[in-house]
């Protein structure tokens, strides 16, 4: 598994490593107890890898961390979040297939 | 030559039971699955009518359980989204599966098992507010809802299950149904009804969806008075029944006007070298356990054709 280039954030880091990343940065919202959260994880890993120096591919536990899901008004997971120069350009609910992430991803990439 | 390959579309129980049938007879099988296995079982938050789990079981623990059991026989497994499949003329031909990207694939056999999907009610404000208080699983996103009100519109099985899973987190679950009784199992119901978080809103439809980038309340029509009203909820789960996921054969074979995919008893549908399992198929009930018979019949009934 590729999983070694997904990074893991929390509500402390949230800002300096994501909003200010320098690369756009899709943030996947999971929890332990979603189902369909671990459906899409291993193609979150797969995009990872295949988008490696593109871009950055992050984890948020809701869990461990409300205050994020929180601020961008998060009610259902997963969720994706891609952001780039800490503006938020595309947000997907549910799990979606591949392509349809990667339709997102052409808006930065 | 007819290949001796078996490509199963999706997996789900159906699928999987399938390939664990399958790869047991030694029939050489690909599984392709566009998300990793599971399908709708992985939004069941607990199963309590399979049998050989007296507690009840989660649903990914079972599911996990099916993975690791195919796999042990040998099961192979491809990440992709089926775009079509074409019959052979004959019996003797293969059936060609395209992938969405564009790759082909030949096989002798090919077992649909693309399961269903949830139907949205197709009110206003419902897209736009998915993921901001539309919820169409439970077990997701109830956590978020901790000391709120919520809606439940339905009356069957998942959505009674759900409103009693629900009120685990939401302070007041008020379950919103078109008719006047409920279609879940008795069971079900004699739990909800002695539940005092729940209440009931009957003979009602939801007409639209209402808030500002969050759900704040659903506008509501009781059907029997006429009468419209306004309910103020932060959330609403919507379980009105499924779709099979059969959009993609365009007709490839036979299906009912649902869309559910018509078999004999052996699943085997109109077109040659193409069968069907689970719930995308024509049948009464639609449960973990019709579904994985199905697979099983399916991968049971293939061997044979191929020694007759």
């Amino acid at each position: 598994m590729a999983d070694d280039k997904v990074i893991h954030v929390t509500d402390a880091d949230f800002d300096s490593t994501v909003l200010k990343s320098e690369l756009p940065i899709l943030v996947d919202f999971w929890a332990a107890w979603c189902g369909p959260c671990r459906a899409i994880a291993p193609m979150i890993d797969e995009l990872a890898a295949e988008y490696d120096g593109k871009l950055v591919v992050a984890k948020m536990n809701v869990d461990e961390n409300p205050a994020t899901p929180g601020k961008y008004g998060i009610r259902a997971i997963p969720t994706l979040i891609l952001f780039n120069n800490g503006n938020v350009v595309d947000q997907i609910t549910g799990a979606v297939g591949k392509a349809m992430i990667e339709s997102a991803l052409s808006k930065v990439l | 030559m007819k290949s001796d390959r078996l490509i199963i579309a999706g997996g789900g129980p159906a699928g999987l039971a399938a390939a664990i049938y399958a790869c047991r007879a030694r029939i050489p099988t690909l599984m392709v699955e566009k998300l990793s296995p599971g399908g709708q079982v992985l939004i069941t938050d607990r199963v309590d009518n399979y049998p050989g789990f007296p507690q009840g079981i989660a649903g990914h623990e079972l599911i996990d359980r099916m993975i690791e059991q195919a796999g042990r026989f040998g099961l192979e497994q491809q990440n992709g989204e089926i775009a079509a499949i074409i019959p052979p003329e004959s019996g003797d031909g293969n059936v060609m599966v395209r992938l969405a990207g564009g790759e082909e694939l030949e096989a002798g056999d090919v077992i649909i098992a693309t399961g269903a999907s949830h139907n949205k009610l197709g009110v206003p404000g419902e897209d736009e507010l998915t993921g901001f208080g539309v919820s169409y699983c439970a077990t997701c996103d109830g956590p978020f809802f901790s000391g709120m009100h919520v809606a439940v519109v339905g009356g069957g099985d998942t959505a009674v299950q759900e409103a009693i899973f629900l009120t685990k987190f939401a302070s007041k679950v008020s379950v919103i149904h078109r008719r006047d009784e409920l279609r879940a199992i008795k069971l079900l119901q004699e739990e909800a009804f002695a539940n005092p978080n729940i209440e009931f809103i009957w003979d009602t439809v939801v007409k639209s969806v209402n808030g500002d980038k969050k759900v704040e309340s659903l506008s509501l029509l009781n059907k029997k008075t006429g009468t419209e009203s306004t309910l103020e909820v932060e959330g609403v789960f919507i379980f009105v029944g499924i779709h099979p996921n059969t959009e993609w054969l365009n007709g490839t074979v036979d299906m009912n006007q649902r869309g559910f995919i018509r078999t004999d008893g052996r699943m085997k549908t109109s077109a040659n070298g193409v069968w069907a399992a689970g719930d995308c198929r024509e049948k009464e009930l639609l449960q973990i356990v019709t579904a994985v018979a199905d697979g099983a019949t399916a991968a049971h009934s293939i061997e044979l054709s191929r020694h007759s």
